[in-house]
């Protein structure tokens, strides 16, 4: 259990998906202008990652393994990831329009966010069991939601500072992503 | 446009990392060393190209374009995850330390944007040889943009260079001179966001200064 927690802690904060393995930067620093659409994007994306983690874990382990043809990992991954967010789009249509409105639009842009691929891998990689799978693919998500919604707040303020003309838009975001992975880095005493 | 000025624009004018901005996850991540950034760029420069070839040849039959057209992302994800799948193996066989150490970012050249970017955007609709330059043009321009973000970053975090393997050049005579030592804070996450952050605004204020001028020149005329 302890250990279940330690996996958990270490992947929200000291190993944030975000700050210190650098997946999913394009939406970092493409979606977190303004809040609510930071919000609607990291929620879109524990669901995406949630669910895809879960079908490529089962299928690797029981489908690839078996065939003995876990070289085809990757093309099986990405296929799964495309089809799977396609669907998720259809049924949450069908289903709630209301979340489909809050999250539609940053649903297709999930497909090529290498979180989702690269978590799907990392499960992998690190023989991770079902619920050490489970627990990774939650608390990951969850810090990538969290870490979205600091930075977009901060980027909301620095709209109104004075910042250098060249460091304007993308630089002065990987200035202060610079100092928010310096804060989390320095959790890692804790475990 | 002739192939030369082809080749270039990937360089220069539209480089997929500092102008586009596109790619980002592994220019952060495989930046440490010198040698990561070069055998990155060589996995990229294999795939784009490749990829950037089999686009233009399967878009130019125009039977098949009509056919794909609606499913063509999923074709060129397929095309590109094979491409990568053929490099990992590869990787894997020979190259194994690399591998090792720029591990997830191997199978994640499925997602970086730009060869989805470039199949889109230029193979699907243009010759396969120019496809080829283009894709050559655009890896070489990446590959020099990593290649910066690794020298800035090794240098300043770890005093060395490293090449390839064993060949690495220890610089530590310069910070030994210059009464200092390396940083450590480069090698780590929070000195990839501020090398590339500082070395975007560079380039932005270069670029900005060039058009204040080029616009400067107009008006004298």
């Amino acid at each position: 259990m302890s250990n279940l927690i330690s996996l958990a802690f270490a992947a929200f904060i000291v190993e944030n998906i975000i700050l210190t393995q650098f997946l999913g930067i394009c939406p970092f620093l493409g979606v977190s202008k303004k809040r609510s659409s930071a919000l609607g994007m990291g929620l879109a994306v524990v669901f995406v990652i949630i669910l895809s983690s879960t079908i490529t874990w089962v299928l690797y382990q029981y489908v690839l393994v078996t065939l003995n043809i876990e070289y085809l990992r990757t093309i099986i991954f990405i296929l799964v990831i495309a089809a799977l967010v396609q669907m998720v789009e259809i049924f949450l249509k069908k289903v709630s329009p209301a979340l489909y409105k809050a999250l539609g639009i940053y649903l297709p842009l999930i497909t090529t966010n290498c979180a989702v691929l690269g978590v799907a891998i990392i499960n992998i990689n690190n023989g991770y069991n079902f619920i050490e799978m489970l627990v990774y693919s939650t608390f990951i998500s969850l810090g990538f939601l969290f870490v979205m919604y600091i930075f977009s707040m901060i980027r909301e303020k620095l709209d109104f500072s004075p910042v250098p003309k060249a460091f304007k838009g993308t630089p002065i975001a990987l200035v202060v992503a610079a100092i928010l992975a310096m804060i989390f880095a320095r959790f890692g005493g804790i475990i | 446009m002739n192939q030369k000025e082809n080749f270039f624009k990937g360089i220069l004018k539209e480089n997929p990392l500092f102008v586009s901005v596109l790619g980002m996850c592994p220019s952060l991540a495989v930046t440490t060393s010198l040698e990561n950034a070069i055998g990155m760029s060589i996995a990229v420069f294999f795939v784009l190209v490749l990829s950037n070839f089999l686009v233009s040849l399967l878009m130019s039959s125009k039977k098949i374009r009509e056919l794909v057209k609606p499913v063509r992302i999923p074709v060129y994800i397929v095309i590109i995850a094979s491409l990568v799948t053929v490099v990992e193996m590869v990787m894997h066989a020979y190259v194994y330390p690399l591998y090792i150490s720029l591990g997830v970012f191997i199978p994640l050249i499925v997602v970086n944007c730009i060869i989805l970017g470039r199949a889109e955007a230029f193979a699907s609709s243009n010759k396969p040889v120019d496809s080829v330059v283009d894709g050559m043009g655009m890896a070489a321009g990446y590959g020099l943009a990593l290649m910066l973000i690794a020298f800035v970053r090794e240098v300043l975090g770890k005093g060395t260079l490293t090449i390839w393997g064993s060949l690495q050049l220890d610089l530590h005579f310069i910070f030994d001179f210059l009464r200092i030592t390396p940083l450590d804070m480069f090698s780590k996450p929070v000195g990839a966001f501020m090398t590339f952050g500082f070395l975007l605004a560079t380039i932005l204020a270069i670029s900005n200064k060039r058009q204040a001028k080029l616009v400067e020149g107009g008006d004298k005329k």
